[in-house]
């Protein structure tokens, strides 16, 4: 696997004084799917302007792809990460949704006709085939949040990254944007995603990284991290229930690996159930 | 429920449309809350979750224009009949984007500005913001701007607000969206504890089934305006097919009790919280033990 990002102790104070990050250090492979989570607070949205590069860490370096951050101007970041926010409507600004997903490729000199089979290949991506001409802002906000997606997706980006994609999403909702993340992830992709939702994170993310005050707590798989309830809880943070009546549940039922779905502590009950019957 | 009394809330045939739109956004609810009742409302966005809880403070039919029709009873009061301000003395709202209901220059002025307007003593105020914002958590954040809070604070701090005016019902429309699981378990708290020491009736809209689900007394299942079912918690969650349907999660454990059930021809209990779910699961193992 070949490194994609690499962060190189890096230091990032506000201008009011708060140092947000902390000294941090983290490789990412390509075509990782990783979690970052923490509380409020802890950093993790100051690291992700980091490396998009709307922040400039006082300290330390960020690597692309083996390329220095502080060599290429933010609109060269642009066409290898694509950085979705938490709210869509931040992000969204034209009067159709066409017109939005082509000014990134407008920006990047493309013909009119790449230019529509990329927008429909990006539309077709998030599940909005054929809503070309539709005004963003009259979309559900989980059509809203696909639209951004899409637009990031039609530059083709190298990286995704996702600020909250889920907040403001309903169940289906937040399950839509993650199935997308996914098969970016499968078709090459690298994603970060960062999330309040344990469910979530425990059931589409591979590795996850745990802020706390500016600061790497943990690093390592989902299974790794959630099965560490007690250093979890110093940063806020609880495993999803499942995993928690999994961990309870350890004496009578041994696993090797830490429960992560329904299903999977389900069959677990199950086989010891008729096993002794 | 001891507490638990006379009929506080009470909607009858509640239909509404927006303005310029012909479908209704909420079609024949009825529904009738008791003193003291915690009423969780589920539902995919756009089930009419935030206009249900408009009509219960009288935003609609009062502010919004749109088609109303039915009525809304609080505490006998016709919300069509009464002024706004009668209805703001009964009924609290909190809103889902709290910046939308914050005004003011400081955390203190954002508090009492209610109760000013209820033309109470200034001492009077003044305790009352003080135990408000204990009760929250924002004590010492009294003189900041409330722009500069976090987006969790400023949930809180919009919960605050309207708890000083001591209402009788609370209406929360997805209150925690902003908040860390800490902040949202931190929030949970804080709404059991109003209703376990001021008996207050508790009528909230989320998404955050797993967690509000062992204060639940009801829960009412909102799907195109309409109420599918109202009723307790395991009694909905056991109906996974309509959940299903609707997209609706069900919550972790009623999931896992379902799943022994369906999958396992087990017979056991479906169990709403972690703790019940692992006591049966226990008792479960350890009966297959005995054999």
């Amino acid at each position: 696997m070949r490194e994609i990002i690499k962060i190189d102790s890096i230091s990032y104070s506000y201008p009011e004084g708060v140092q947000a990050l902390k000294d941090v250090s983290l490789s990412v492979n390509e075509g990782e799917f990783l979690g970052i989570i923490g509380q409020n607070g802890a950093g993790k949205s100051t690291l992700l302007k980091c490396i998009v590069g709307l922040l400039k860490p006082q300290k330390g370096r960020i690597l692309l792809k083996g390329e220095d951050l502080d060599d290429f101007p933010v609109s060269r970041v642009a066409l290898k990460v694509g950085f979705v926010l938490q709210n869509p409507d931040l992000q969204l600004f034209s009067m159709t949704v066409r017109d939005e997903i082509a000014f990134g490729l407008s920006n990047m000199g493309f013909e009119r006709e790449q230019m529509e089979t990329r927008i429909k290949e990006a539309l077709e991506m998030v599940g909005l085939s054929g809503r070309e001409e539709e005004y963003p802002l009259t979309l559900s906000r989980g059509e809203r949040a696909r639209v951004v997606i899409a637009s990031v997706i039609a530059m083709n980006p190298d990286i995704m990254i996702l600020d909250e994609p889920t907040s403001g999403q309903d169940y289906s909702g937040s399950i839509q944007i993650m199935e997308i993340a996914d098969k970016l992830c499968r078709d090459g992709r690298t994603i970060l995603v960062v999330s309040h939702n344990m469910s979530l994170i425990a059931e589409y993310c591979r590795r996850v990284v745990v802020f706390r005050s500016g600061k790497i707590f943990l690093d390592g798989s989902v299974g790794e991290v959630f099965s560490r309830p007690d250093e979890l809880i110093k940063t806020g943070i609880k495993p999803p229930q499942i995993t928690r009546l999994g961990n309870a549940l350890r004496d009578v039922l041994p696993s090797a690996e830490t429960i992560l779905r329904v299903e999977q502590l389900g069959d677990l009950i199950i086989e010891k159930v008729n096993r002794r019957r | 429920m001891g507490f638990m009394g006379y009929e506080i809330v009470k909607l009858e045939s509640v239909c509404y449309s927006y303005p310029r739109n012909k479908d209704h956004v909420l079609y024949n609810i009825n529904l009738s809350v008791k003193k003291g009742e915690f009423i969780v409302i589920i539902g995919e966005n756009g089930s009419g979750k935030t206009t249900l809880c408009k009509c219960l403070n009288g935003i609609i039919p009062h502010s919004e224009r749109g088609r109303f029709r039915g009525r809304v009873l609080i505490d006998s009061m016709d919300t069509r009949s009464a002024y706004l301000s009668e209805i703001a003395k009964k009924v609290g709202i909190v809103l889902e984007d709290p910046e939308s209901q914050l005004f003011t220059t400081t955390v203190f002025n954002e508090v009492a500005f209610g109760p000013e307007n209820l033309n109470l003593p200034v001492e009077e105020i003044k305790a009352t913001v003080k135990w408000v914002l204990e009760a929250v958590g924002l004590k010492g954040l009294e003189n900041r701007s409330p722009a500069t809070l976090s987006g969790g604070q400023k949930q809180r701090l919009a919960l605050a607000s309207v708890l000083a005016m001591k209402p009788a019902v609370m209406v929360l429309d997805e209150p925690t969206s902003q908040l860390d699981p800490l902040g949202t378990e931190e929030f949970f708290s804080i709404i059991e504890e109003l209703k376990g020491r001021f008996g207050m009736t508790i009528i909230m809209a989320t998404h955050k089934t797993d967690e509000v689900l062992p204060l639940a007394d009801r829960i009412c299942v909102l799907h195109r305006g309409r109420i599918l079912a109202c009723d307790k918690p395991e009694i909905v969650f056991s109906t996974v097919d309509l959940l299903e349907k609707i997209k609706i999660p069900v919550p972790t454990c009623f999931s896992l009790s379902n799943y022994l059930k369906d999958k396992g021809g087990l017979n056991i209990n479906s169990f709403a919280t972690p703790e019940e779910a692992e006591e049966e699961i226990r008792v479960l193992l350890n009966h297959q033990e005995k054999y």
